[in-house]
C-alpha cells in the first residue's frame, strides 16, 4: 500500500482497488489498482480510448449521470469507499472537484460563474462572498485579467482564459482534490503554459489528477505518472522513472512514439 | 489541355445550378412581394384611427375593428400564459429528465402530431367537449383551443433548445455538486433562454392567425365586449365573414385586418430573430 520509492512516502490521498469500470456490457477498466499521493500531481497517459478519462470520472462518480454506466472494486476517499451507493454524490463532489477538456463557462457573468459552486454549500454574506470570489480568481491566476469586467458573461473571455475560470470555479468550493481531463487541449501554447504553471502552483493545497495526450505536459508537471492501455493500468511509478528508466517495454515504446 | 476543359465544364455545371437556384428563389419572392402588394394596396386605406377606436358596423355604416383586435390580443395574451409554462416545463421534461424510460420519447412523438395537426381538428375538440357543454360559444373557449396550439410550439422549441445545450455544461455543473434541478433552472435552462423566448415569440405569431380554431369556440361578436363567457370578437373570424360579405366597407375592413395582422406577425418576427442573432452572437 505505502510507495516506498519516495524518502518521505507521501501520505495516500485516493486509494484504489480492484476497479472495473462498465459502459454497458463494455468493460472499460479493468481491475486498476493504484495510489494518488496527497498534495501531488499524477498524470494519467495512454492512447486514445485506454481508459484514463474513465477512470478519473469514477473519481467524482460523473458516470452516475448517465444510465448502464457502473463501477465495481474499491476507491478510497479519506478512508471512505466513494463507490458505496450510500456516497452522497454532492458531498463527494464537493471534495473533488473537476475541469473538462473543453472550457465550459456557465451563461452568466464572470462573478456569478465563481459564485454559483459556493452558493451550493455555504451562505456567505455579499461581502465575503465578493473575498471568496476575488480569493478563486487570484488562484486561478485570472483575477489581474478580470478584475474590472467581473459583471460580463463568462462566455466574452477567450478559451484560455475561459479555461482558468473553470480552474477558478472548481477551486472556489474549496475541494480537496482537482482532476483536469485533459485540461490544456484545447488551448494555444502560452495558455497551456499558463495552466501548467497555475498547477504547479496549486500542487500545495491540492491533490491534483490529470489526465493529459501531451506526454512533455505529463512529463513537466506532474510527481507520478500512470500509464494505460487498453483499460489496464499498465505501469505507475515516480514520472521520472517513468521517462528514463521505464520498468515495462509497453510503456517505453509509448512514451519514445515507437507505439503501435 | 484536358484539365481546361474540365476546369470548363465544372463551371457551366456551376452557372447552370446557380441558376436554377436563383429562378427558382424569384419565383418564391414573386408570389409573396405579390401577396404583401396586393394586401398593402388593399388594406392600407383601411388603416385609420377609426379602425382602432370604433367596433364592428353593420354593413353601410363607419366603423372599425376595435373589439376585434381586442378580442384577439385578449385571448392570445390568456392563451400565450397559459400555454407557454406547460410549454416550457413539459420540453424540460423531454429534453432533461426524460432520458431514461418511455414518457419522454411517447411525448415527443404524440407532440409532433399535435404541432402537425390541422388547427381545425384542435377548434372541432374544444367544441364538442367544452362548447357543446356550455351550449354557446365563448371567449375562454377560443383562448383554449389557442392555447392547444401553443403548447406543441413551445415544447418543441423548448425541447430543441435544450438539446443544443452540450453535455459537458451539464456535466460541469454536477461537477461541482448540482443537484440536476439546479443544473436545470440554472444553467441549461439559462443557456437555452433566448431560444425558447424565439419559440414563444412565434407560437405568438402562429395563433395570431389562426382562424379554423376560433370559429369553432369564440365565434364572433359585433359589439364591445370583455367577458370571457361570451361570444368574442377577434380579427381572423373578421376577416373571414368581412371578406366573404358582399359589402364594399366590410371587404376594406377585411383588408385592414389581414394587414394589421401581417405587421404585428412581421414584427414578432424580426423581434424573435434578432433577439436570437443577439444572444447567439454575445453567448
Amino acid at each position: 500500500m505505502e510507495n516506498t520509492a519516495l524518502a518521505p512516502p507521501p501520505a495516500n490521498k485516493i486509494r484504489v482497488s480492484r476497479l472495473n469500470f462498465f459502459y454497458g456490457s463494455y468493460q472499460a477498466l479493468t481491475d486498476v489498482d493504484l495510489n494518488i499521493a496527497e498534495k501531488n500531481i499524477t498524470a494519467f497517459i495512454g492512447p486514445s480510448g485506454c481508459g484514463k478519462s474513465t477512470l478519473l470520472r469514477t473519481f467524482n462518480r460523473m458516470y452516475d449521470l448517465y444510465p448502464g454506466h457502473r463501477a465495481t472494486g474499491e476507491i478510497m476517499l479519506n478512508d471512505n469507499n466513494i463507490l458505496d451507493p450510500r456516497q452522497d454524490v454532492i458531498a463527494l463532489r464537493a471534495k473533488v472537484g473537476m475541469v473538462f477538456q473543453k472550457p465550459t463557462p456557465f451563461p452568466m457573468s464572470i462573478y456569478e460563474n465563481i459564485a454559483f459552486g459556493v452558493k451550493l454549500y455555504e451562505r456567505l454574506s455579499s461581502g465575503e462572498m465578493d473575498e471568496r470570489v476575488e480569493w478563486a480568481l487570484r488562484k486561478a491566476a485570472l483575477w489581474d485579467e478580470v478584475k474590472d469586467k467581473l459583471r460580463q458573461s463568462g462566455l466574452s473571455l477567450s478559451g484560455g482564459q475561459q479555461q482558468r475560470l473553470c480552474i477558478a470555479r472548481a477551486v472556489a468550493v474549496k475541494p480537496e482534490v482537482l482532476l483536469l481531463d485533459e485540461p490544456t487541449s484545447a488551448l494555444d501554447p502560452i495558455s497551456t503554459a499558463k495552466i501548467e504553471e497555475l498547477l504547479n502552483e496549486l500542487k500545495p493545497d491540492y491533490t491534483i489528477a490529470i489526465v493529459t495526450h501531451n506526454m512533455q505536459q505529463a512529463a513537466r508537471v506532474s510527481d507520478y505518472t500512470a500509464y494505460m492501455y487498453l483499460g489496464k493500468l499498465i505501469e505507475f511509478d515516480i514520472t521520472d522513472k517513468i521517462f528514463i528508466n521505464p520498468g515495462r517495454k509497453e510503456t517505453e515504446d509509448y512514451i519514445t512514439g515507437r507505439f503501435g | 489541355m484536358n484539365t481546361a476543359a474540365l476546369y470548363r465544364r465544372r463551371r457551366i455545371i456551376n452557372f447552370v445550378n446557380l441558376g436554377i437556384s436563383m429562378l427558382a428563389v424569384l419565383f418564391g419572392l414573386f408570389w409573396l412581394v405579390w401577396i404583401l402588394w396586393t394586401l398593402f394596396a388593399q388594406g392600407l386605406s383601411a388603416i385609420s384611427l377609426s379602425m382602432f377606436t370604433q367596433t364592428t358596423p353593420p354593413p353601410g355604416s363607419a366603423g372599425g375593428l376595435a373589439n376585434a383586435i381586442f378580442g384577439s390580443l385578449l385571448m392570445s395574451l390568456i392563451a400565450v400564459l397559459i400555454g407557454t409554462p406547460i410549454g416550457v416545463l413539459a420540453g424540460t421534461y423531454v429534453a432533461e429528465y426524460g432520458r431514461r424510460g418511455w414518457l419522454a420519447p411517447a411525448t415527443r412523438f404524440i407532440n409532433d402530431i399535435l404541432l402537425s395537426a390541422p388547427s381545425i381538428v384542435i377548434g372541432l375538440f374544444v367544441y364538442a367537449v367544452y362548447v357543446a357543454n356550455i351550449q354557446h360559444f365563448s371567449g375562454w373557449a377560443g383562448t383554449f383551443a389557442l392555447a392547444l396550439i401553443v403548447i406543441p410550439v413551445v415544447l418543441k422549441t423548448t425541447e430543441n433548445m435544450l438539446r443544443l445545450v452540450p453535455d459537458t455544461m451539464r456535466e460541469a455543473a454536477a461537477a461541482l455538486g448540482a443537484p440536476q434541478w439546479i443544473v436545470i433552472s440554472s444553467v441549461t435552462l439559462r443557456a437555452a433562454r433566448s431560444g425558447i423566448i424565439t419559440g414563444i415569440l412565434l407560437a405568438v405569431a402562429r395563433i395570431s392567425g389562426e382562424t379554423a380554431p376560433l370559429l369553432f369556440t369564440a365565434l364572433n361578436n359585433q359589439f364591445w365586449s370583455v367577458n370571457m363567457n361570451a361570444p368574442m370578437a377577434n380579427l381572423p373570424v373578421v376577416i373571414f365573414q368581412f371578406a366573404m360579405s358582399p359589402y364594399q366597407d366590410w371587404q376594406t375592413l377585411a383588408w385592414g385586418g389581414a394587414l394589421l395582422i401581417t405587421l404585428a406577425v412581421l414584427t414578432l418576427n424580426i423581434l424573435a430573430r434578432s433577439l436570437f442573432a443577439q444572444k447567439s452572437s454575445n453567448s
